[in-house]
């Protein structure tokens, strides 16, 4: 017996006896379908190679786009949508989009690391174009015309003659359950209509009007609402609680403990949130001092052992010329989302739905089956937009905190708001790094030895396993985080970005990689780029200064890829680098990197004023050229790389988690301020070079490295000091 | 406690405890989304509205405070079909990313409108300082409150010259 899926298949190819015959008419297509060089195919249809699973089409013409990939604000899910309709000939509003469902959508792992356009676009792409081409087939067959006799708009295709067919029509309710084959002719560049023209983004509309925009606006019939309580640290032990007190407050439902996991169910969101101070209040903790507290992040770091890795070894050490070393720190940083972590989930009959804005849903399932004992196949996770989270944030600890909750109140949706103390104190915190970078500048003013060792926790303590969620730790019978993994090159994870785009013959890189940190860290949206950037780019300008180079000179001296130079020329001449000099208290900083070393290009040059007294950094302006490949939404770039200019500003300017020997202190956005309007660019310039043909490159992580440098190197010549720890914010400029 | 409201130009009677933030009110009560909760300390204006039409963080008024004075969101500016004139100027400017903040923004912006029809660049920036954005979309938003102050310019002096 053959499954349903495969009889649907054969019933299909007997309706279509011109598909062979389509495709061997051109056999020249083959070539331009995009498949990679190892035989695999284009993006996830490597895992999902089933067009089904991302294109369906109904007999009424309506078409469902399916992506494994979520919206996070990014403005993915309209990037994705113009690239199916550019290739299927859809106009975009017409195609109904649905993101990350495990019951519904293709796997594709985490929404991460700038992966989406690569990963889901390049799919989409194909896919999409393998569909039309395949209709296209259909339709030339049912009209007994060649198919480049047909037009195609808007999905009815059009014979000599007027007659007329849609895509709909042609599959009459089935859908192509065919695998893919990354074969089908892109449509070139000169013909798109959608793709790589400005698209206002679907999700805005919602959003400036009090539409239900995110999981936080969920209002399910019959939902309750719950809070927990958090100890005042991992380490901290629960001595007593009394619970009897908090039960009896008006429109509790239920108290909840588990362990040191304690948690109020009440009929209001606000009674909720009461109910919880009460608690919060009736608990008491016993809490060890298991911190090293925040004084000297850099000893810190440097005192934690770590297990070398080699990453680079390229050449001989010990090069004729002028040394020089210096070391560059990262302090412990916040993902710091606006809107504090939500979640929505119920369990009815055995079956769990869980509403979150997890980057991952299918991953986010497979902890969630651990942590509360189930099979996976009896959890739906649906992706509900959420507020940003620029990485692994409190998303996935509270859909842990709302499954286990509905567990506990099971048949009734259980909505979960973390608290702003919360979201603070226990999102999965951005590692604390240290750089040592030291290098020989040989007599023709090159870079003649190259050393650098990157000292790093992992960024990678995503779920898959229940000790990954927070809640799950706290348990009675606790699950144990498993120990964080270093992410390997060519991605990298503490050590991404850490060996150099540069051309250095003789060059060591080292990833010294912390097998265990004071405090839970995980991917905060760049990964280690940011630190590698700002320390390898802070570097290379200690180095043309001490060749006596102009800073952009300098790198090009360096640099061999000509879209790098492009980008960076492109940069220096849109900011008028070398025009003028910079008036007293004010410096210029450039920075360029390519994310990942194989993602997109970003060059960047900015202009800042330091006040001399309070120490306040402004930045006049700022000026970005990013080579993403081929762009698909132009306006949607430039929304991320400035987005990620100003959130790195905010970054390298002013923040900084502390904590003391027992707990976090940084835990509200007076202990842990970011940027505000008054320290925004005075101007922010972004201009694209576009690359039709080649392949898309995500934006989302581009600019951060970059703008961190930039900044500390405009920051250097304008207090004439350079401060190679981060944040260089107010007290560390007033010292400098 | 039952409380009278007036909301965007409408009148509603609710239940509920006295120490419940206005946020809480409108949100779970009356089913308006725009408002946010972002703190719940005043720290970060998510979830801004503006009452007589001055901008507070709804997250730490009680309802038991508001009285008579009416209550604006930004759902009073306009619909997703039928957009207010900043909520336009968002639109125009594509000035979010995830958007959390956008309805906080807007609603500190009306504020600023309404009070001063031609505010100057650093006039913008200066009023909306409270708010935060964590997504950088600062610069857009500049953008948006510029458009619809200069929107309101062309339609005022068209309307009455």
């Amino acid at each position: 017996m053959n499954a349903p899926a495969n009889s649907g298949r054969r019933r299909l190819l007997v309706g279509v006896g011109s598909l062979t015959l389509a495709f061997s008419l051109h056999p020249a297509w083959a070539q331009e379908g995009g498949k990679k060089k190892d035989g695999g195919l284009p993006g996830s249809l490597e895992k999902e190679p089933w067009l089904d699973a991302w294109i369906r089409i109904d007999a009424n013409n309506a078409v469902t786009v399916f992506t494994g990939k979520a919206e996070l604000g990014q403005g993915i899910r309209t990037a994705l949508l113009q690239v199916a309709a550019e290739e299927l000939q859809v106009n975009p509003d017409r195609i109904r989009m649905v993101t990350a469902d495990t019951a519904r959508t293709p796997n594709e792992g985490y929404t991460a690391g700038s992966h989406s356009m690569q990963d889901s676009g390049t799919a989409l792409r194909h896919a999409a174009a393998q569909v039309r081409f395949i209709l296209s087939g259909m339709a030339a067959g049912r009209f007994q015309v060649a198919d480049s006799a047909l037009t195609l708009r808007d999905g009815v295709f059009e014979a000599p003659g007027g007659r007329r067919v849609s895509y709909g029509e042609l599959l009459a309710g089935r859908q192509l359950h065919l695998k893919a084959d990354g074969k089908a002719p892109l449509r070139p560049r000169a013909v798109h209509t959608v793709s790589g023209k400005p698209l206002r983004r679907t999700d805005i509309l919602a959003k400036v009007s009090g539409g239900i925009a995110y999981a936080q606006d969920l209002r399910l019939p019959g939902m309750v609402h719950a809070r927990v309580v958090r100890p005042p640290s991992q380490a901290s032990r629960l001595e007593s609680v009394d619970i009897a007190t908090v039960a009896r407050q008006p429109g509790v439902l239920k108290v909840v403990r588990d362990g040191r996991y304690l948690a109020v169910i009440a009929d209001g969101e606000y009674r909720a949130v009461k109910a919880a101070t009460l608690l919060a209040r009736a608990a008491r903790w016993s809490v060890p001092a298991s911190l090293p507290g925040t004084r000297d992040v850099p000893a810190e770091v440097r005192a934690r052992p770590a297990e070398a890795m080699p990453i680079l070894k390229r050449g001989s050490m010990q090069q004729d010329g002028r040394t020089l070393s210096a070391t560059y720190t990262r302090p412990w940083q916040l993902h710091a989302s606006i809107g504090p972590s939500c979640a929505v989930a119920q369990l009815v009959d055995g079956q769990y739905t869980v509403w979150t804005h997890s980057q991952g849903v299918y991953p986010l399932r497979e902890a969630l089956a651990e942590m509360l004992g189930v099979d996976k196949d009896t959890i739906r996770c649906i992706h509900v937009e959420g507020s940003g989270c620029y990485g692994h944030n409190g998303a996935d600890d509270v859909a842990a905190d709302a499954a286990l909750l509905a567990r506990s109140y099971p048949g009734r949706p259980v909505r979960v708001q973390w608290m702003r103390e919360e979201e603070h104190a226990w999102e999965p915190i951005g590692p604390a790094m240290l750089v040592e970078a030291r290098a020989t500048l040989g007599v023709d003013g090159r870079i003649a030895d190259w050393e650098y060792a990157v000292t790093s926790p992992s960024h990678n303590n995503r779920p898959g396993k229940a000790g990954n969620l927070l809640a799950a730790t706290h348990l009675a019978k606790p699950f144990t985080p498993p120990p964080g993994k270093p992410i390997p090159q060519p991605e990298g994870g503490g050590d991404r970005n850490a060996i150099p785009y540069y051309v250095l013959p003789n060059a060591r890189v080292t990833h010294r990689f912390q097998h265990n940190a004071p405090l839970r860290t995980s991917a905060l949206r760049s990964l280690g780029a940011y630190c590698n950037v700002f320390a390898i780019e802070s570097f290379m300008d200690e180095l043309a200064q001490a060749a006596h180079a102009d800073p952009v000179a300098f790198r090009l001296r360096h640099l061999d890829d000509p879209r790098a130079i492009d980008v960076v020329k492109l940069a220096a001449n849109k900011f008028g680098w070398g025009r003028g000099k910079p008036g007293p208290r004010r410096g210029r900083g450039f920075a360029f990197a390519r994310y990942k070393n194989l993602a997109a290009y970003c060059a960047l040059a900015l202009e800042v004023e330091v006040a001399r007294e309070t120490g306040f950094v402004r930045i006049v302006r700022a000026v970005a050229a990013v080579d993403c490949g081929e762009i698909v939404n132009p306006d949607g770039v430039r929304n991320q790389i400035e987005g990620g200019i100003i959130q790195s500003a905010s970054w390298t300017l002013l923040e900084q988690v502390r904590f003391d020997e027992r707990q976090i202190q940084t835990v509200d956005w007076a202990s842990y301020p970011i940027l505000r309007f008054n320290q925004v660019p005075g101007q922010l310039e972004v201009h694209l070079i576009d690359r039709p043909g080649e392949p898309f490159l995500g934006t989302g992580e581009a600019s951060q490295g970059p703008a961190a440098a930039a900044l500390a190197n405009a920051v250097a010549q304008a207090a004439g000091v350079r401060v190679r720890d981060l944040p260089l914010d107010r007290a560390r400029m007033r010292n400098a | 406690m039952s409380y009278e409201l007036q909301v965007n130009g409408k009148r509603h009677r609710v239940d509920t405890d006295a120490d419940t933030p206005l946020l809480y009110v409108l949100r779970n009560e009356l089913g308006l989304n725009g408002a946010k909760f972002g703190c719940g300390l005043g720290q970060c204006g998510a979830c801004t509205v503006t009452l007589d039409g001055a901008p507070v963080m709804s997250c730490i008024v009680p309802v038991s405070v508001v009285g008579a004075r009416k209550i604006g969101t930004v759902e009073g500016l306009g619909t997703a079909t039928q957009p207010g004139v900043l909520q336009q100027a968002f639109i125009d400017e594509q000035a979010a990313q995830c958007g959390y903040c956008i309805a906080g923004m807007i609603m500190r912006a009306q504020a600023l409108l309404d009070q001063h029809p031609a505010p100057s660049d650093e006039q913008i920036r200066r009023h909306m300082m409270p708010n935060l954005c964590r997504c950088g979309t600062h610069m857009r938003i500049l953008r948006a409150v510029r458009r619809a102050a200069d929107t309101l310019k062309a339609q005022d002096g068209g309307g009455r010259s």
